[in-house]
């Protein structure tokens, strides 16, 4: 093994241990993180959703499974499973659109897991997980419709998206309906900035299960995040030092 | 039950493929090849059932009438269209270059133009949205990028393209992009995990 694999080893071991640790110790009680305005709203949102019987409308963007994107598609999946969970005493289901076909087949199977649990094994009508489109603009064009005419009240955009998220904002805003999105690709994150009702920044993206359904899980994830990224503001500084010293 | 296995299988064959990428070990490595090898088979699959679905649902749009549904009609003309000649002449034949070129690419790029013009007027309507600080800067950030960017009538700007871009551009915003790509990937870590753990399971684990 070598000595980067060693070290990438020695980074995913400890986070799987610190991770199951924190999950244990915080089963009963629930760590205070940052309030994070967009998720209020968005509750709010859900809320309101389920009392005048409009839909959610959750867009998973293009991340493919087999690439580096497809975190990002997870943690999109994963929010639709609690979001689908959240509104399921609402006469409609949420729908799911995406770019990618792994992501429109695995978010059809979330929704359906979802509706049945809430239903005791009722009859799930599969239109509600959509492939819009196989290119950026495509999927963007694709899932206008429906942004547009099944009365959507609300928008969460969560997965890889690329610029072509702009049009799906400039649409929701245009139909008055509320918005959250996040990308993981920056130059969409800019444009998202610029023109998303309630836009999330860098890992805000994986953090939304969590602040939408409080799990041990997920609140010690949220944890092990804040330990490494303090490892390694201390490794960035000691890095400097030690340039600067002649060291390195 | 279908869960519980669903979720085994899946625990297993994300061990198997963590572990080989760390450990050489021959077997491990051979089962991790073979279990790659399956998930880019099955990604090609998705992909045709993906069409499939995509199918499925402009099909019932056309048959219950729906509004848009006549652009249902054209989607899946075109796309049964497109599909017999791509069987018939193959990807790269100048058929499929022609529908490729002079259809797909002008569309596609005629939505970018509109994207340019959708982002300017967010742009515009971002200090009424989010009337604070960070909008300030990132109004100013685009505006110093695009003087010493933009190809203007009497050339460029020689302060803004040659001090002042570079320094925003390679000095203040690659040091706030490292630190968002740092964040992101602690956070993929984690998210990996988790689905590795069995807490997230998008594999229909109920």
């Amino acid at each position: 093994m070598n000595w980067s694999a060693m070290i990438a080893f020695v980074l995913v071991a400890g986070s799987a241990g610190l991770l199951l640790g924190f999950a244990i110790l915080r089963r009963k009680s629930s760590p205070a993180f940052r309030e994070i305005p967009a998720f209020i709203r968005l509750r709010k949102a859900i809320g309101r959703a389920v009392e005048d019987g409009s839909r959610l409308h959750v867009s998973l963007g293009r991340g493919s499974l087999t690439s580096p994107q497809g975190a990002a598609g997870l943690a999109g999946l994963s929010a639709l499973r609690r979001l689908a969970d959240l509104t399921s005493t609402s006469d409609l289901t949420p729908i799911a659109t995406s770019g990618e076909p792994s992501l429109a087949v695995l978010s059809q199977d979330v929704l359906q897991a979802s509706y049945q649990e809430a239903t005791a094994g009722g009859h799930f009508d599969t239109s509600g997980a959509r492939l819009t489109g196989l290119t950026p603009f495509s999927y963007a064009s694709g899932t206008l419709p429906t942004l547009r005419d099944e009365h959507i009240s609300a928008n969460i955009l969560l997965g890889s998206f690329g610029v072509e998220a702009g049009l799906l904002t400039d649409a929701a805003e245009r139909q008055n309906s509320f918005l959250l999105a996040a990308s993981d690709y920056l130059p969409a994150q800019a444009v998202l900035y610029a023109s998303a009702q309630e836009p999330l920044i860098g890992e805000e993206l994986y953090a939304v299960s969590e602040y939408i359904h409080h799990s041990p899980m997920h609140a010690a994830s949220l944890s092990v995040q804040d330990i490494l990224r303090w490892v390694l503001i201390v490794c960035l500084l000691l890095g400097a030092l030690l340039k600067l010293a002649g060291l390195l | 039950m279908k869960g519980l296995i669903s979720t085994s299988v899946a625990i297993m064959a994300g061990l198997i493929v963590l572990v080989g990428y760390f450990f050489q070990i021959p077997i491990l490595s051979d089962i991790r090849n073979l279990i790659l090898d399956w998930a880019v088979t099955l990604a090609a699959i998705m992909v045709f059932i993906g069409v499939l679905n995509l199918l499925s649902i402009n099909n019932s749009r056309i048959q219950t009438k729906q509004k848009g549904g006549f652009y249902s009609l054209i989607l899946v003309i075109s796309l049964l269209i497109t599909l017999i000649l791509g069987l018939l002449f193959k990807p790269g034949h100048p058929v499929m270059n022609f529908i490729f070129y002079s259809v797909q690419l002008p569309v596609e790029r005629s939505l970018m133009a509109l994207l340019a013009v959708t982002l300017l007027l967010a742009s515009i309507h971002l200090l009424r949205r989010q009337p604070n600080l960070f909008s300030v800067i990132f109004l100013v950030t685009t505006l110093l990028i695009l003087l010493g960017t933009a190809p203007l009538p009497f050339g460029v700007l020689p302060f803004f393209s040659d001090i002042l871009r570079p320094f925003v551009a390679q000095v203040l915003a690659a040091a706030g992009a490292r630190g968002i790509l740092l964040g992101i990937a602690l956070a993929t870590l984690t998210t990996g995990l988790r689905v590795l753990f069995g807490v997230d399971r998008p594999y229909g684990g109920q």
